[in-house]
């Protein structure tokens, strides 16, 4: 099997509009949850989210491309851009052929559906601009980017709610290790932080009103983030003929369906999906150093998630470290696996585990090192990224060290 | 503003040049417009005079609007204002 690396990131959320600024906040373990700025916030209960701050659409894109182009495609040309440029990578010939982009996305383009059913509902008029199909398809973001990078192998959207992200990688992981391809664009993008992307998810009641604080006693549920990271997936051989830097190795994945409930997490999904990306890359569970819990600072997530964690790893689960950082950059629901990669990235590369901000009381419940509020210098040589999807659908990656 | 300067700054804003560079005999496929750009057209011309154009773009031959020259649509749009006003 082709052994697949990781030689470019890119990103733009809640912490920054770029990798090292994301890998800055991180370290200092600071939040980029705030009030948010939308049209009709006094109408939601919850005002809080992680928005992607000081973003000018028309700095980076013409009219023709903003006419085209929802925040979340614009959110992943952006980041696919800085992961391309830091690769070094370029698509033609045989390569162009058969590589490819599969990025995940819950929603697509939500900002697209809410603005145009104001305009046929709420302003009562009857025509909508041509482009309001291309524009919100979930596939629209993976589509420009293979346009713009001249990508023509295989191309998709994968959709599976808060796992989107990690369901994405895995497909690109696969595709590179069986040799369909010897590179891939793939990673996660979301832009739901509208009036009807927050009202929806305010309908659950599972959101909190003024901070995500994952594994905290006094947690009280999630915060919704938006943005997109973008990463370079290749060929162990292409990336070093090519004299690539090489950020990790992506060793294993593996998917699970709880088959249980279309909302609550099941504790024996999620550690088959652990257990199944250990035995993928065969991995032994002490190597494990790190992992990027799924962490929605929910009750239901962070209990089972916990228990799962013991149950894989046994005395070892009090030696790891697993931190949320949707405690600073929110719930990016379908992107949300691409930018807590990030994490896993920097544990691996520059030594140093992104905190759980917002962490005040301890949880008997969730009894881990959860590398609470304050950043950690540590050698870490494997790290898991944990996804755990509404209807039950998991997928964790596992990244080694190179 | 009259009806033809109003389709010529729409025609020049979807090509992307200034209103002088818009011939009466032009083309859309002269000045660069291809099909996604002639429906965003028709899009603004349909805000801009509140009417509605007859136009599908499956076919845009069968169409009952003429979109052969500038000059073409110019007629079609002032044809439908008088029609559906």
């Amino acid at each position: 099997m082709t052994r697949v690396v990781i030689t470019g990131a890119g990103t733009i959320n809640a912490l920054g509009h770029s990798v090292s600024q994301t890998f800055e906040a991180m370290r200092e373990g600071r939040c980029g949850i705030g009030a948010l700025d939308i049209r009709d916030v006094d109408r939601l209960g919850v005002k809080i989210g992680g928005q992607v701050r000081d973003f000018d659409e028309t700095a980076h894109f013409n009219r023709q491309q903003i006419a085209l182009y929802d925040r979340f495609t614009q959110f992943t040309l952006l980041a696919a851009g800085e992961a391309i440029a830091q690769s070094g990578i370029h698509f033609n010939g045989e390569l162009s052929n058969t590589s490819g982009v599969v990025l995940g996305t819950a929603g697509g383009g939500v900002n697209t559906w809410d603005e145009n059913y104001r305009t046929v509902y709420e302003d009562g008029k009857n025509r909508v601009h041509p482009f309001v199909i291309p524009k919100l398809m979930n596939n629209a973001a993976a589509s420009h980017v293979s346009m713009e990078y001249n990508l023509k192998g295989p191309s998709f959207t994968v959709a599976t709610a808060c796992s989107s992200s990690n369901h994405a990688m895995g497909q690109a992981f696969h595709m590179i290790r069986s040799g369909i391809a010897k590179a891939m664009i793939t990673g996660g993008t979301e832009s739901m932080l509208c009036f009807g992307g927050v009202k929806a998810w305010e309908g659950l009641r599972v959101m909190s009103k003024d901070a995500c604080r994952p594994f905290s006693a006094n947690r009280n549920g999630m915060v919704q983030g938006e943005g997109a990271a973008v990463f370079v997936f290749e060929s162990y051989d292409h990336a070093k003929a090519r004299g690539a830097d090489i950020l990790a190795e992506v060793v294993g994945f593996a998917m699970t369906s709880d088959a249980s409930d279309i909302v609550m997490p099941s504790k024996k999904g999620a550690a088959r999906a652990i257990s199944g990306a250990l035995a993928d890359g065969q991995i032994a569970p002490e190597e494990v150093g790190y992992i990027n819990a799924h962490g929605t600072g929910t009750a239901a997530n962070d209990k089972t998630e916990c228990a799962a964690v013991a149950d894989v790893f046994g005395r070892h689960a009090d030696r790891l470290m697993i931190s949320s950082t949707k405690s600073m950059h929110g719930h990016l629901i379908g992107g949300t696996g691409a930018v807590e990669l990030l994490a896993c990235i920097m544990a691996l590369r520059d030594g140093v585990i992104a905190p759980t901000i917002g962490y005040e009381e301890p949880d008997p419940e969730c009894a881990l090192d959860v590398v609470p509020n304050q950043a950690r210098e540590a050698k870490v040589d494997v790290a898991l990224s944990n996804a755990f999807a509404f209807g039950g659908l998991n997928a964790v990656l596992a990244l080694r060290r190179v | 503003m009259s009806v033809k300067d109003k389709v010529i700054k729409i025609i020049a804003e979807q090509a992307v040049l200034d209103v002088e560079d818009v011939k009466m005999d032009s083309t859309l496929e002269d000045l660069g417009i291809d099909s996604l750009g002639l429906v965003e057209s028709i899009f603004a011309i349909e805000e801009e005079f509140d009417i509605q154009v007859p136009f599908n773009a499956n076919d845009p031959a069968e169409s009952d609007f003429d979109i052969s020259s500038v000059a073409s649509i110019i007629d079609a749009v002032q044809g439908l204002i008088a029609e559906q006003s």
